[in-house]
């Protein structure tokens, strides 16, 4: 075998497919071909986001959260607060909503060290549990009724945020286009590769020299500071934040979503929120608790049928695998 | 000049059982010692504790002379000590080229780089395929290490712990479970390794241990029994009692 | 203050209840089911029915309560859960929440979203005076009723063949069924009863807990406290941890009202800190 193979494969694998850019070409252009639809871009484009984050420890890292909504949650709150309080600029908010839960993501981390499945389970759990309580109590966020009257203003100045959504989708997209380079970069890095060892087998990984507990506390902090900056535009682009941006369902939908288009590719996550979006609204004349049903349904047969054959059906040729 | 690893009265207890006690162990430059003893010794428990998948109730362990008791796992491996497991310990989805090169990356202090892409350093690909050449593995080297053979997973097992360029290699029954046919093969590439390299070799296999040691330390019930050269040994009417069951855990 | 205490022990006796199923079928099985609460909200619902709607006596339909949801186990246990044992922990989380979000969807639609109230008997709800403290008649039949069955499950484990055969499983399954015993009978037997005894709390419960379709996500940190600290390996070790829990959680409620369970759940991820295995589990 020559050099060449060895090399090749390093390359092959990073190169982009031809199917990526009709993806994001098509991504972007749902706002020309669906004038009247854009308030679902938005929302498909900030879910896709929350699922990216959570691909990033679950898919990548083996880290099983049920709580991630922890770090959705404190981004809006992070940048309804500097709406209200400080200025009312777009990516200042999209910033404070990282940095928010950049920084309890790293404090947090620490806590899914060590321990089995069920200890991170509850330990993801009680720290989103514990945010939700402060949220439901606290004077400053609102209680119960949330955030509300938080205006934003123009985009870059120019582009104000009207009914129409078209600001806030474009917006949206590109900033989950841009957090989707990133991962994909970091991905396919030195460090993207320790990742999946340690997932694989921290034991071994750690017998290499893989450190893996820094490596596990770097990825949870970015993965909290996506989750923030994707809580963040939903408080930018809707200007309200309510108290389910915390709720234990969110945690659960994120992590239904990421299952339905497969974790550790990264388009998992968009796809599933683009199907599970897309569902909720054609469905969304049926009343609250029949969602929450089929919700569970899915999950259900998801899991019997076995996510690996579900995860074939996404099998595009070639695309970003493992 | 210090040996290259060395345990002074190292202990480890579990509760009431006693795993291994007061363990002295001298590892030369350049060493080809083995390690040998009834099954239950605790020769495994041994290479844990000199790797820090387990940590001592006493003693102290040192790699070149520093002290590295309390140094975590990884930085064991970063130092130069590297080991293979009784049991294969790979990454299934992962291809035995990304394996070996993630090790040497490692080496390189570059596992941390997230803004690079992962096969960037052409010089370090160049590596890990020479190694898998070394191998044999350079046919298999894309396909995932969880569907290659029992063979060539136990060979990938060694080259992994090779990649890192170690000054001391623990190897943990090497020839388990491969067949006869193999085994001169993991021999070979056993004997073919350099001086640099201090070798300490936990084997059952004796016809491999006779033939590669330069050393032997009988390991029973947690305690090293005798140390010699491997005619020593072979005489010594203890380690000849020990094997047939009177005495150790069994 | 002595009043606190007995209510909280009495919140704690029925956690212990509520939650002993859970744990005794993760340590048997390493399986995690998050929908463990739904059986203890079938129990308090079909309590519900009993009572209310059919007029049959509380202390005769609790019996009925713990045979049909363990009826309820036994049936969810053959057709579901057998098919994702060996299935990995986030394929059991994704399973169980399924379960969780689709039974509390059915009891919003099938009964309403408010708060279920069982028509207790009036000599349960009577307060009694001892020795100078108010005791309230229900909590304190809570604590007898649990402690009792609380006794009875631990002399079912120690002094019986199948309690034997449970512990066995649980230490080492592998090694049981080289033994010969049946441990798939044994986990599905238990995790009937478990899910009987579950909805045998959610009766019981319902009266300080509040039974509304909420009860399984509200309630599913308790229980995975209880188990979490308690550990999976003996029955005191939840029961410690529920008592405590249920004293903690009262107290709390009372003493600092504005924290809500804020407390708990710093206290719970502090435990885990302390020790990742529970204060009584091992490392399994």
């Amino acid at each position: 075998m020559s050099t060449a193979t060895a090399r090749d494969f390093f390359r092959r694998r990073t190169a982009w497919r031809p199917l990526e850019f009709v993806f994001w070409l098509a991504a972007f252009a749902s706002v020309l071909v669906f004038p009247s639809r854009l308030l679902l871009v938005n929302d498909v484009a900030i879910l896709g986001l929350f699922a990216i984050s959570l691909d990033l420890i679950l898919g990548f890292a083996g880290i099983l959260s049920l709580g991630h909504a922890a770090f959705f949650g404190i981004g809006a709150y992070a940048a309804g607060l500097v709406a209200l309080d400080l200025a009312g600029d777009p990516f200042l908010g999209l910033a404070a909503g990282g940095l928010a839960a950049g920084v309890v993501g790293l404090a947090t981390s620490f806590l899914i060290l060590r321990g089995s499945d069920l200890t991170r389970l509850m330990i993801t759990i009680g720290v989103a549990s514990i945010f939700l309580e402060i949220a439901n109590r606290a004077e400053f966020t609102g209680g119960a009724n949330g955030l509300s009257g938080i205006a934003i203003g123009p985009l870059v100045g120019f582009f104000p945020f009207d009914l129409y959504g078209r600001t806030a989708a474009i917006l949206s997209l590109s900033v989950t286009f841009f957090l989707f380079l990133l991962a994909r970069r970091l991905i396919f890095s030195p460090f993207g590769q320790s990742l999946r060892a340690l997932k694989e087998n921290r034991l071994r990984a750690g017998a290499i020299g893989v450190p893996t507990h820094a490596r596990i506390v770097a990825i949870y902090t970015v993965a909290a500071i996506y989750a923030g900056i994707a809580g963040a535009l939903l408080a930018v682009t809707t200007q309200f934040v309510s108290l389910d941006v915390l709720a234990f369902r969110r945690s659960a939908e994120v992590l239904l979503v990421l299952v339905l288009g497969g974790a550790g590719w990264l388009y998992g996550g968009l796809i599933g929120a683009l199907v599970l979006k897309v569902l909720q609204d054609q469905v969304a004349d049926l009343t609250e608790q029949y969602w929450e049903f089929w919700l569970g349904l899915v999950l259900v047969v998801i899991v019997l049928v076995g996510r690996d054959r579900i995860a074939r059906l996404w099998r595009l040729p070639r695309v970003l695998l493992r | 000049m210090s040996p290259a690893l060395e345990t002074v009265g190292l202990e480890k207890r579990f509760g009431g059982l006693t795993a291994a006690s007061g363990i002295s162990l001298r590892l030369a430059h350049g060493a080809r010692h083995a390690l040998i003893g009834p099954n239950g010794a605790g020769k495994t428990t041994l290479i844990n504790l000199l790797t820090g998948v387990l940590s001592p109730t006493a003693g102290r362990i040192l790699l070149d002379g520093r002290d590295i008791t309390a140094t975590p796992r990884h930085r064991r491996a970063r130092d130069g000590l590297s080991r293979t497991f009784q049991v294969n310990q790979l990454f299934p989805g992962m291809t035995p080229l990304e394996t070996v090169h993630l090790a040497i990356l490692e080496r390189e202090r570059r596992g941390g780089r997230w803004w690079q892409s992962a096969g960037s350093d052409t010089a370090l690909v160049d590596e890990a395929e020479a190694l898998l050449g070394r191998f044999g593995l350079e046919t298999v080297m894309t396909e995932p290490a969880g569907i290659l053979p029992y063979g060539y997973q136990r060979l990938l097992e060694i080259a992994l712990a090779l990649a890192a360029r170690p000054t001391v290699l623990l190897l943990d029954e090497p020839a388990a479970g491969v067949p006869e046919s193999e085994r001169d093969r993991v021999l070979a590439l056993i004997t073919e390794l350099p001086r640099e390299v201090s070798v300490l070799l936990v084997e059952h296999d004796m016809d491999l241990v006779f033939s590669f040691a330069e050393r032997i330390s009988v390991l029973v019930a947690g305690a090293i029994l005798t140390e010699g050269t491997p005619s020593e040994v072979a005489a010594d009417e203890r380690v000849r009692a020990a094997y047939l069951g009177e005495d150790g855990n069994g | 203050m002595l009043t606190i205490l007995f209510d909280g022990v009495a919140y704690g006796m029925v956690l212990f209840i509520l939650a002993v199923g859970l744990s005794v079928t993760l340590g048997l099985m390493n399986f995690i089911n998050l929908a463990h609460g739904s059986f203890a909200m079938a129990g308090g619902y079909i309590a519900v029915l009993l009572v209310n709607r059919l007029g049959i006596p509380f202390l005769a339909a609790l019996p009925l309560v713990f045979l049909a949801a363990a009826l309820l186990g036994v049936v969810a246990e053959r057709v579901l859960y057998v098919h994702v044992y060996r299935k990995s922990h986030l394929d059991q989380v994704l399973f169980s929440i399924g379960l969780v979000f689709m039974s509390v969807a059915a009891v919003d639609y099938f009964m309403g979203s408010q708060q279920q109230f069982i028509e207790l008997p009036e000599t349960l709800r009577r307060r009694h005076q001892i020795l100078g403290i108010a005791l309230g008649g229900y909590r304190a039949f809570i604590i007898v009723a649990c402690g009792a069955l609380a006794v009875l499950l631990e002399l079912v484990l120690s002094r019986t063949r199948f309690g034997m055969k449970l512990r066995a499983g649980v230490d080492n399954a592998t090694v049981a069924r080289g033994l010969g015993i049946n441990v798939n009978r044994v986990f599905a037997l238990t995790f009937a009863a478990g899910s009987g005894l579950a909805g045998l709390g959610g009766a019981l419960g319902a009266e300080f807990l509040g039974l509304d379709p909420t009860f399984p996500l509200k309630f599913l940190v308790y229980f995975l406290i209880v188990v979490a600290v308690g550990g999976t390996t003996t029955l005191l070790g939840p029961f410690v941890a529920a008592l405590i829990l249920g004293v903690a959680d009262v107290a709390g409620k009372y003493y600092v009202p504005a924290a809500g369970g804020f407390i708990i759940y710093t206290v719970m991820v502090a435990i885990l800190l302390w020790r990742p295995h529970g204060l009584f589990g091992e490392a399994r």
